[in-house]
């Protein structure tokens, strides 16, 4: 019995008289290192909270003093279209109009190209074709989109002032830019669809051959349906990640906010506004500067949404198989 | 599935395998359609590398607006460095060379910094055309007459932009002497105090989410959906949230007024790796979460079994079987910082800076700005450094991806 004091001398309550032989108190205990070290991981987790709202506040705060401006007002923000900081125009229309035309023409590329390969990957390549094909696909993902700027300018645009005439296409153009964003989200809408429909059971598959249905017929009629809400999420990703792409509509899209539907003429977006403008020294104080955080609170927004509702897609429409 | 007869029989015979031979020429021309699409974006890949690699070397034809014979008899290759010092000197108007010294005195300046001063600055050397690589490997001829035509006193020589040169020199305003020492050395500041920043709390954040919190809670759910939708917040968003909170609302601290640093306004590499690190969290996070959900749950059993507590469990237990994971998907998620761009337009990234970022409040520029800078430039031979400076990023960029994936071969363990 000696020994079992000896041996426990620690435990509270367990500090009786020597010799006299206590059970070993098993009541949780306080610790106050565990509490600490919990407290100090809830609030990394807490972190990602501030975060939004540092974004939302600032944002908000900003676009407030923005509207506020005696020579802004909201209505004009969103239903005139003409921007001219410069001389007091903010319709935000041509801005609009461009992302909204890069984007669509990046998702004309990588829509049916990503969804095509995707489809290859999963229903037709054989392992080792995939082991090669796959990675290759990744490395595009990886790189910096910087480069495909660089790309853009230096080997897309000339390439269409070589094929379409150089009268048409001018050197900064948005077509350039939205092929090579396309090229840019293809990896992602591949691997993201890819996923989708390697996670349809085999079962669907094999009833398909079953009833006599080729390949083709299992991929696009039975595969691709089924998963269909995972490839929408995939498109809906690709879409906000074009929206939110700066880099390569900055170097070759063009700088001047220009209303124009050709896709050959130069035309500022959102996002390569923000990076020209904020580029520049500007002062804190000017209207300029203020119109940044207007336009980062639509980018914001609009992203947002999309996000929100590609996993609403997926949570909605998925279907549960066994 | 159209062809069956009007009485709902399948055609026999002859006309049942035509059909079915059309079904399978169909879905063989399809599958065509689909690898073709797959190689599309290999075929993307193996341009834009192309692309990158023409730029980077390749004949360069230059013009000197001073003949070098007037300045110094001898070539001016073999001229020490204080004879070319006096070449300066006597070339020069006093203030001019003055601005010189005080950028950084002649004595601490290398020989080829000051042959490179004295070519720039005395002959007024500059790029008049340049060819990418395949036009210098193909059409040698052509070139030749190009220039006899345009430029009949240029230089012609071959030159690869990059070079061990291109790597030591810091930035210039003439692509002929610019180099990406300043960036280089911006990149690697931006990334060690991004990680040192982002790695502690991203995996703190992880370890919380997967081990501590209870997902019927609100705000732990909260704190899931959050994370999944800042990562799909745009990159100048970010910058944005920088430019207002850290450059701005805290310049006392960003700019190291608190510490006694005078220079410098706000817009310095702490800002920058503050923001790069709130970039990259949401990535960490859900691949160290990803890393800690892999570990099996007998382990934790196991050291609940022999008395740990929580954190016991998890610091001996968990995390270094999860490090391997954890550090792969941290590197990925470095490299990301490394190569983004747009935030740091916002911040404020230095445009033109010769001196070497030596502190936290140090201004600064990183790699892709430079790349940025360099490919807006119209000028003959930015373009060229630019492909260059996009190299060097790339190697940069493959060698912490090697590191990933050695990381991930030298420590992964089939964890049972």
């Amino acid at each position: 019995m000696e020994t079992s004091t000896n041996l426990q001398p620690a435990l509270p309550r367990a500090a009786a008289a020597a010799g006299a032989f206590r059970p070993t108190d098993l009541k949780r205990r306080a610790r106050p290192l565990e509490f600490l070290v919990q407290a100090g991981l809830f609030f990394c987790g807490v972190l990602s909270i501030f975060t939004t709202l540092g974004i939302v506040y600032v944002l908000g705060q900003e676009s407030a003093l923005f509207f506020t401006n005696p020579e802004v007002n909201v209505v004009e923000f969103f239903t005139t279209f003409k921007w001219q900081p410069e001389i007091g125009h903010f319709g935000v229309w041509p801005l609009v109009n461009a992302t909204l035309m890069t984007s669509f023409i990046a998702m004309l590329v990588s829509g049916p190209l990503g969804l095509s390969a995707a489809i290859y990957l999963s229903e037709y390549a054989n392992p080792r074709l995939r082991s090669l094909l796959k990675p290759t696909l990744e490395v595009l993902a990886g790189i910096p989109t910087v480069v495909y700027g660089y790309f853009a300018l230096t080997f897309m645009t000339p390439l269409l002032r070589a094929v379409l005439g150089v009268d048409t296409v001018q050197v900064y153009n948005m077509a350039a830019a939205g092929i090579v964003m396309g090229i840019m989200i293809m990896p992602l809408v591949t691997s993201m669809s890819e996923d989708a429909l390697s996670a349809v059971p085999r079962s669907l598959r094999e009833a398909s051959y079953a009833l006599g249905a080729t390949r083709l017929e299992t991929a696009v009629q039975v595969v691709v349906p089924a998963a269909l809400s995972g490839i929408m999420a995939a498109f809906i990703i690709g879409i906000s990640r074009a929206i939110g792409e700066t880099m390569i509509v900055a170097i070759a899209a063009g700088a001047g906010p220009n209303l124009t539907f050709d896709p050959f003429k130069a035309a500022e977006t959102i996002t390569g506004h923000i990076a020209r403008i904020s580029g520049g020294d500007i002062s804190y104080a000017s209207i300029q500067y203020e119109s940044i955080f207007a336009l980062g609170l639509v980018l914001f927004a609009v992203t947002l949404v999309l996000n929100l509702i590609s996993k609403a897609v997926v949570n909605r429409f998925r279907q549960a198989y066994q | 599935m159209s062809a069956t007869t009007t009485s709902g029989q399948l055609p026999e015979d002859q006309a049942f395998r035509q059909y079915l031979q059309g079904r399978h020429r169909v879905g063989r021309a399809w599958q065509l359609f689909f690898l073709l699409a797959t190689c599309v974006g290999i075929l993307a890949l193996a341009a834009l590398l192309y692309n990158i690699v023409d730029g980077a070397f390749g004949y360069v034809a230059y013009e000197d607006k001073v003949d070098a014979a007037t300045v110094s008899a001898r070539p001016l290759e073999a001229l020490s460095k204080d004879e070319l010092v006096a070449i300066l000197q006597e070339n020069l108007s006093r203030g001019a060379f003055n601005t010189l010294n005080k950028e950084q005195p002649f004595e601490q300046r290398s020989q080829g910094d000051v042959y490179n001063l004295v070519l720039e600055r005395v002959l007024q050397r500059k790029p008049v055309a340049a060819w990418s690589l395949t036009d210098s490997l193909t059409r040698r001829a052509a070139i030749d007459a190009e220039l006899a035509e345009e430029h009949p006193n240029a230089t012609l020589a071959f030159r690869s932009w990059l070079s061990p040169k291109f790597l030591q020199e810091p930035m210039a305003s003439q692509p002929l002497y610019a180099g990406v020492r300043t960036a280089i050395l911006g990149s690697l500041w931006l990334i060690m105090i991004t990680i040192a920043i982002a790695l502690p709390i991203g995996v703190g954040a992880a370890v919380y989410l997967q081990e501590y919190a209870d997902t019927a809670k609100w705000y732990n759910r909260l704190i899931e959906t959050n994370i999944y939708n800042l990562a799909g917040v745009p990159s100048i968003v970010y910058g944005i949230l920088g430019l207002a909170i850290l450059v701005r609302a805290l310049e006392l601290f960003s700019s190291g007024a608190l510490f006694g640093v005078t220079d410098s306004n706000g817009r310095t590499i702490l800002s920058a790796a503050l923001t790069m690190a709130l970039l990259i969290l949401p990535l960490i996070i859900v691949n160290a979460q990803e890393a800690i959900k892999a570990v099996p749950d007998s382990f934790r059993q196991a050291a609940y079994g022999l008395g740990a507590t929580k954190w016991q469990t998890i610091w001996a237990h968990v995390l270094p079987n999860a490090l391997p994971g954890i550090l792969t998907g941290s590197i990925l998620a470095v490299s990301r910082a490394i190569g983004e761009t747009a935030p740091l337009i916002v911040i404020g990234a230095s445009t033109f800076i010769t001196v070497d970022p030596s502190s936290l409040f140090s201004k600064f520029t990183v790699l892709p700005i430079q790349i940025y800078i360099w490919t807006s430039r119209p000028q003959v031979g930015f373009h060229n450094v630019a492909a260059a400076s996009i190299l060097v990023l790339l190697a940069l960029l493959l060698t912490l991806n090697a590191a990933a994936i050695l990381l991930r071969n030298r420590f992964s363990r089939r964890l049972y």
